[in-house]
Parts: C-alpha cells; structure tokens; sequence
C-alpha cells in the first residue's frame, strides 16, 4: 500500500454509522415485530459486520484473494448451519 | 516477525520473500485464512445454539431476559470503539506515526480490559443468582431443563470470546513494546496490520453474540 485508501475522517464515519447500527440494534429489541425482531436483528449485526470487514479490515481495498477468504469463510459456516439443521427439520415427530 | 535486510531499499524483508510486497500479502493471506478457521471454531458454538433456540424459542427467550442488555450494549459500544482505535493504529503505523501508534494501541488495550471488566461484573452477577449451569442452578420459570442450556451456551460462547479477547491484549501488548522500540514504518508493519485483523474479528464474534444472547424477543 504506497498511499493510505482511507482517510481518518472516513475511519471515523464509518464509526459513527456503527454507532447508529448500535442504536438501531437496541431501538429495535423494544418494538414488536413479532417473528421479523430476529431477522431485523442479524440484518443489522451483518451490516455492522460487514462495515467492519470491508473497511476496518480494508478488504474493500485488499486484493481479490483476500475478499474470496473472508467469504469463503462465512460461506463455509452457512454450510454447517443448513446442512444440520435440514436434517433436524427434515425429521418428523417421534 | 523476523525483520532484516534485503536488497537495497528494501529493509525488513525476511529471506524467504522476494519482496516487501510479497511478505506483505503473505502476512494478510495467512492471517485470513486463521481467522477463516476461527469462524468454524466459534460456528460450531454457533450451530448449537441455532438448534437449540429453534428447539426451545420460548425457554430461550425466558432466560435471555435474564441479561442485562444494558451490559451486553456498554460492551458492543466499547468493542466497536476499540476496533476504531485499532484500525486507527494501523493507519497510524502505516503513515509513520509513532506516537499516534502507541497511543491508539493503549486506547485498544483499555477498552478490551473494561470489556473484560464489565463481564467480570455480569458473570458475579450471574452467579449470585444460581444461574451458572450445574449442580446449584435455579431458574424460577416455566422451562428451567431448557433454560440452562440457554445459560451453557452463553458462558460457552461469551468465555470462548473472552478467552479471545486476553489473547488479543496480550497480543497488542506485544505490538505495543515493539512499536516502542521503534520496529515498525511505512515500509514495515505487518504485524500490526495483522494483529489489527485479529482485532477486528473478535470484535465481529461480539457484534452477533449481542442480539444473539442479549436480545431474543422483544422487551
């Protein structure tokens, strides 16, 4: 990296939307959605994460491969959570 | 960590690398592809309670109101802060700040202790009330068999997390004595760069552990 990409006035406003996220996050468990609460929930967790990832982490301006095993990561654990649990909802009461 | 000379202008380059460019990939790619298995290792926790909720909603619900999502949110406010002044570390040691280096990395150091500390106080907390799974746990409620897997899965996931987190101030506080001795510049500062990475992950694990465990439901 010859030249910083981000500079520290966008460190901080990348800051201060987690900061709103954070708001949001706890705003959102006092009001009913009923089943969309925890859908909301990890909506915004995954934008905070992905805030996180894409400019803290500086995978937004790493190379390629970088950004494959950041996802890859993610996609791989999305195989553990839908590979068990489709056999956990695929069985049939007792 | 190694650092010595290379060809000329290109200091810091271990002998295995053709250039500074090349550790520094390298640095990155190795970091990521640890932190990829991190991800598995805390998704195993991650799976469990995912079944588990899904099997006992309302057990679960029931004993996350036993958390103060007070705590939980001071502590996601503290982490996110603290990937801040870690990202502004790098930055620092990436345009050859020294000062701004060292200072940014004891401001990491000190929100990753009060995090630390605020799970000290919710833990007690915890244990006060019977609620730590086991032989003396009591949970006045409808589902107390089920709730105390809720409870195991919090101490499990939030430990495994906190375990993370004293690694990484002893981490930084390594990256700190270095930095003091004036080890990195622009030139050279994976390993900032690369304890920055670590930083951020286990900041992430917190920002899913939160709604997770402290917000299930609605108050």
């Amino acid at each position: 990296m010859s030249d910083t990409h981000m500079s520290r006035s966008m460190y901080y406003r990348i800051y201060m939307i987690l900061m709103a996220l954070l708001i949001a996050t706890i705003g959102a468990a006092y009001i009913h959605f009923g089943v969309l609460n925890f859908p909301i929930a990890m909506l915004i967790a995954t934008v905070k994460a992905v805030l996180v990832i894409m400019y803290f982490m500086h995978v937004k301006y790493s190379e390629k491969s970088t950004w494959l095993f950041s996802t890859a990561g993610f996609i791989w654990l999305g195989f553990l959570l839908v590979g068990v649990m489709i056999d956990y909802l695929s069985r049939f009461a007792d | 960590m190694s650092a010595h000379s290379g060809a000329p202008g290109e200091a810091h380059v271990a002998h295995q690398f053709d250039s500074a460019e090349q550790q520094r990939t390298s640095a990155e790619m190795g970091m990521w592809l640890f932190l990829i298995t991190e991800v598995l290792f805390f998704g195993g926790l991650f799976m469990a309670y995912t079944l588990y909720r899904w099997s006992f909603p309302h057990a679960f619900a029931e004993a996350s109101m036993h958390l103060n999502l007070i705590w939980g949110g001071v502590n996601t406010f503290v982490l996110l802060t603290s990937s801040l002044t870690m990202a502004l570390a790098v930055n620092s040691a990436e345009i050859g700040n020294q000062k701004q280096l060292k200072a940014f990395l004891l401001w990491t150091i000190l929100f990753g202790c009060i995090f630390l500390g605020v799970k000290v106080v919710e833990y007690s907390d915890k244990f006060h009330h019977h609620l730590i799974p086991g032989p003396h746990f009591q949970f006045e409620g409808g589902d107390a068999k089920h709730a105390q897997i809720f409870f195991f899965l919090y101490f499990a996931m939030t430990g495994l997390h906190a375990i993370h987190m004293i690694i990484g101030i002893g981490l930084l506080s390594y990256i700190y004595v270095m930095a003091k001795r004036g080890t990195y510049s622009p030139a050279y500062y994976n390993p900032v760069h690369v304890s920055g990475l670590y930083w951020h992950f286990v900041d992430i694990v917190w920002i899913f552990l939160y709604p997770l465990l402290y917000l299930i439901g609605a108050r």
